[in-house]
């Protein structure tokens, strides 16, 4: 902190300084009887010259920026539209860098060019409607392309995925992403918030998870019969605020309780089978190279931000709200580590929009695989389904209904 | 009282020597606090502008520094954050997004909406118009006050023990809604919005006031056409501020609700810190078009004072009309119009149905087309001009390069396809820091070094001046070139810590922290540069040499009134216009200028 507090006081006296020179000088020069216009003109010309060397430097930065830096971070788009977009994003790239330059160019070219010169009066010059609409036309009619070829890319990037697309389903929280295949049908299992416990983090619909649901929160440990107790208990001491709060919750959960067993009573137990074959990935996802994915998205807590940098795709998480993107992976991690020449790349989900302390933590690898690679994984995982992991909370009415459905997810399949 | 205070400040206040106005002896208080004197009023924004920027500014440099060093141990943060956010030396992560939330909301809405179009719209539309104040002298005054409130507010969230606002300055619920997502959104996110509920109140009477003075107090042959471009700016401004932070306000109220009364606006489904919350059917989505709706004017209301500012300075020192006046005048309205139909382009991500997107395009797009029109105009009128390079003209130009080069990256912004992947990217925080942030920034600097003389009766020192000009631009652009970069990288914002690209890509790892130091370090030279600024404006206040009755040789009616200020601007009668105040190096006119209260000579015809 000392030699913080010493830099603060070094630059203050350096400020003072700075001043006490510029005045010294300038009663100098007024000791030595310049006179005053000279003194501009000097003052005006030096600026003149200092706004052609910015525009130098400008420049320069700019183009060994360009040149170190344009294309390395992004690297290869890894996704089939991200070929689309990296042609749209460098036209308009060139386009922009080129109005940049002409334009900036002018502007310090006619800064230094027309300083302030002795007996060279300024040009009156008010108006001129031709010009104006040359530069009213000239930029809507680029801005037409523009945004032609921009609308053509953003429809087909916003269309409807194709039928036999694979579904996935990515959930975020603070500060995790859980990723569900759809499974052998490819249908995702109905979710609501409301049946969320441990052992169902991503709320699916089954008859044995809203039983399950039901169960935790009549009997779980802070259920609302616990609730219930606690509050009744007339030896338990509280504290006012904790009191309150145990009072909000209990009727809160009241209130969600009997939203659940309107769900048990409104439950069609033939959608359990969408469920019942998804699989729950967590930590890294795996996809299979050339096949299109159609990802939706959640979000349990805030908003959040399924960000895939090298595949040219980014979709907000929304509570409340499913929404979606698509794409096509072509290029694996394998091949894209060669094309780097970094064998410890990796494709990468990263939340992008702000969530909370841990924001910047919040990501999951991804692996492109090739087909049969995939495959395999895939093949290894089938076994690891909702169904098969899901462990009810000794819900008393969970009965086992996997025989059924292996049939008529084979059926689906077709 | 007051004959100490006349003297500290230089003011000789010429009682009676005007007859139009009856004039009484003020008090200490109601001329430099409670004052209702538009001039006055100015000042008071200005110099709780200046307060509040420098607490943005350090704010900034304090989280570019974990930026470009993260998790090093810094004297300088512990040294202003104490051990509770900056535990030996290294920020904490929720304090980051502290920080960076008040340093965005302070910088758009303390210094650049109140400082900017709080000062110069007060100083100047009753000056260049010829009024002898505003419509209502009260109303400006608590229009300052409340101002002034909401900046106290807002820097006292700052020392709450939960910590400030941290939810980034657009406080998109949930985040913001919920305390148990983030401790900023407790007690720090209440005063937020307290503050920024002051601030709109502020911001409407301000508006409305500004309104009726330029409809209606006009000085005599003062036509609208006749009206210096500044005062159409702040014109324009006022009437966009007056028709989006309503919609803020109810945005603010909305949320209020949501946290306090247990209202479902913005919450739908949600399970937080272990909690299962009943709110349904709200959306998050909704917040989004309510701020927007405001926050996409808001670009404009800080950034047309400033385009206006520089429409009068460069003109003053080419010493040559503005080139298209009319189209000047036209474009501004057509920003105005238009930044009320492109706020969807903030939220091409967001869910929202891709064909609204695809509208939002074609109206974001087409405000480039104004933009150009004004950008070629002040090319034109520095062409074969006479130019003289005074600050002020000096920021004029930086306004204009930083107007372009941050423009321009808007029409990639805009391009709802292109957006997707550098959304929420550093491409995005340079974009917005250089069109609105630097270009506003040089706006004001370029107004104030230009009306100091008008403000405070004396001289700011030229090479000073020079000097902060240099290091600024160079700074600013120092900062915020390699930031395009970052963000074409695909770096996102509001990351405390880039080091987890380590995990996955080490090129562009070494890449972000590369141009993370580059950044920081010409955010610092910048920075300091700003305190040649702060001496010299306060030294010159102090004791700058006394300021002539028209040092820049200007047209406008400003330059009219007496260097000392009175109450009513001019003694005896207002000046009457006859003329447009470009006349500017017009052939056959004796001077190289022509001030409006100049009657036509035979002949002459009017622009």
């Amino acid at each position: 902190m000392g030699s913080k507090l010493i830099a603060i006081v070094v630059i203050v006296l350096g400020v003072i300084a700075i001043a006490q020179l510029v005045r010294m000088y300038e009663l100098s020069s007024k000791l030595s009887k310049k006179c005053e216009s000279d003194f501009n003109s000097r003052d005006n010309n030096m600026n003149g010259k200092l706004l052609f060397g910015f525009m130098l430097f400008q420049f320069i930065g700019f183009i060994y920026l360009m040149l170190k830096y344009g294309w390395t971070g992004r690297g290869e788009s890894a996704s089939v539209h991200g070929d689309t977009y990296d042609w749209l994003l460098n036209l308009n790239l060139w386009i922009v860098i080129g109005v940049f330059f002409i334009t900036n160019f002018l502007l310090f070219w006619f800064g230094s060019k027309y300083v302030k010169k002795p007996g060279v009066p300024a040009y009156f010059y008010s108006h001129d409607n031709k010009l104006e609409l040359i530069w009213t036309v000239v930029p809507a009619i680029v801005l037409a392309v523009i945004i032609i070829l921009g609308l053509r890319t953003w429809n087909d990037i916003t269309d409807d995925a194709d039928k036999d697309s694979i579904n996935i389903e990515l959930f975020s929280k603070q500060f995790d992403w859980t990723a569900r295949y759809a499974g052998e049908d490819n249908l995702l299992g109905k979710f609501d918030y409301k049946l969320t416990t441990d052992a169902n983090e991503l709320g699916l619909i089954t008859a044995a998870t809203i039983d399950s649901a039901i169960y935790n929160m009549e009997n779980g440990v802070s259920g609302i019969k616990t609730l219930e107790k606690k509050l009744n208990d007339a030896q338990l001491m509280m504290a006012p605020d904790d009191r309150e709060a145990m009072v909000t919750d209990l009727s809160r959960k009241q209130r969600l309780i009997r939203l659940l067993y309107q769900m048990r009573e409104k439950h069609d137990n033939k959608i359990d089978a969408m469920a019942h074959d998804d699989i729950i990935q967590k930590d890294t996802l795996f996809l299979c190279v050339d096949k299109e994915y159609e990802f939706t998205f959640r979000a349990k807590d805030v908003i959040h931000s399924a960000y895939f940098p090298h595949f040219r795709a980014q979709m907000n998480t929304v509570p409340g709200l499913t929404t979606r993107f698509k794409f096509t992976p072509d290029i694996t991690t394998a091949e894209m580590r060669t094309k780097m020449n970094n064998p410890k790349f990796s494709y990468v989900l990263m939340c992008n929009k702000i969530c909370g302390g841990a924001h910047y933590k919040m990501k999951m690898i991804i692996v492109v695989l090739p087909k049969k690679e995939y495959d395999k994984w895939m093949d290894a995982k089938k076994a690891d389904n909702f169904l098969s992991k899901f462990a009810p909370a000794s819900a008393p009415a969970a009965v086992e209904e996997a025989p059924v459905l292996t049939d008529s997810t084979v059926v689906a399949g077709n | 009282m007051a004959v100490v205070a006349h003297e500290g400040h230089g003011h000789h206040d010429s009682h009676g020597d005007h007859g139009a106005h009856d004039h009484h002896e003020e008090g200490f208080v109601s001329k430099y606090i409670f004052s209702q004197d538009h001039k006055m009023i100015g000042k008071q924004f200005l110099m709780t502008a200046v307060f509040m920027g420098i607490i943005a500014m350090l704010l900034s440099i304090l989280f570019r520094i974990q930026l470009a060093w993260p998790g090093e141990s810094q004297d300088f943060l512990s040294f202003f954050l104490g051990e509770t956010w900056a535990p030996g030396g290294v920020l904490k992560e929720d304090m980051y997004l502290g920080l960076v939330t008040i340093h965005g909301t302070i910088m758009v809405f303390f210094l650049l909406t109140g400082g900017l179009s709080g000062t110069f719209s007060n100083l100047l539309i009753p000056l260049q118009l010829g009024a002898r104040d505003m419509a209502s002298g009260f109303l400006n005054m608590l229009s300052y006050w409340f101002f002034f409130l909401s900046s106290i507010i807002m820097v006292v969230s700052l020392f709450v023990e939960s910590g400030p606002a941290m939810a980034g300055w657009t406080i998109y619920p949930p985040l913001s809604a919920l305390p148990q997502a983030i401790s900023g959104s407790g007690t720090g996110m209440t005063l937020w919005l307290v503050s920024m509920t002051i601030f709109i109140a502020s911001s409407l009477i301000g508006s409305l006031n500004y309104i009726v003075t330029i409809l209606n107090l006009r000085t005599k042959g003062m036509k609208m056409t006749r009206m210096p471009l500044t005062i159409w700016a702040f014109f324009v401004t006022a009437i966009l501020g007056v028709l989006s932070f309503p919609v803020l306000l109810s945005a603010a109220l909305l949320l209020m609700m949501d946290r306090l009364a247990g209202t479902s606006f913005y919450l739908s489904d949600i399970i937080v810190g272990g909690e299962m919350l009943t709110n349904h059917g709200g959306s998050p989505i909704l917040y989004q078009h309510l701020f927007w709706f405001l926050g996409h004017p808001e670009v404009y209301i800080v950034l047309l004072p400033a385009l206006g500012l520089s429409s009068e300075i460069i003109s003053t020192n080419s010493r040559k009309p503005i080139f298209g006046y009319r189209a000047m005048i036209l474009s501004i309205l057509a920003i105005g119009f238009l930044s009320f139909i492109v706020w969807g382009h903030h939220m091409f991500v967001t869910g929202m149905n891709p064909f609204i997107g695809s509208v939002f395009v074609f109206t974001t797009l087409l405000i480039a087309i104004p933009s150009a029109v004004k950008v070629f105009n002040y090319l034109t009128t520095l062409w074969r001009g006479s130019l003289i390079l005074t600050p002020a003209m000096l920021f004029a130009i930086g306004l204009v390069s930083t107007f372009i080069t941050g423009g321009v990256t808007g029409i990639i912004l805009a391009d709802s396809a292109l957006d997707i992947s550098v959304h929420d990217t550093y491409f995005v925080v340079a974009h917005f820091h250089i069109v609105m942030g630097m270009s506003a920034v040089f706006g004001m600097f370029a107004g104030v070094y230009h009306w100091f003389p008008k403000m405070y009766g004396k001289m700011m020192n030229t090479r000073l001046g020079y000097a902060h000009f240099w290091i600024t631009i160079v700074g600013a652009y120092g900062v915020f070139f390699p930031m395009h970069f970052v963000g074409l990288a695909g770096a996102p914002r509001r990351y405390y810590d880039y080091s987890v690209y380590n995990e996955f890509d080490t090129n562009a790892f070494e890449m972000i922290m590369d141009l993370n130091v580059i950044v920081t370090v010409f955010a610092i030279i910048a920075a300091l540069g700003q305190f040649l600024f702060l001496f010299n404006f306060f030294y010159s206040i102090a004791r700058g040499p006394k300021a002539p009755q028209n040092p820049w040789n200007s047209n406008t009616l400003e330059w009219t009134t007496p260097v000392e200020h009175i109450h009513g601007n001019w003694p005896g009668e207002l000046p009457t216009v006859h003329r447009w105040p470009y006349d500017y190096s017009k052939p056959g006119a004796e001077n190289d200028f022509i001030p409006q209260n100049v009657p036509l000579k035979d002949g002459e015809v009017d622009h």
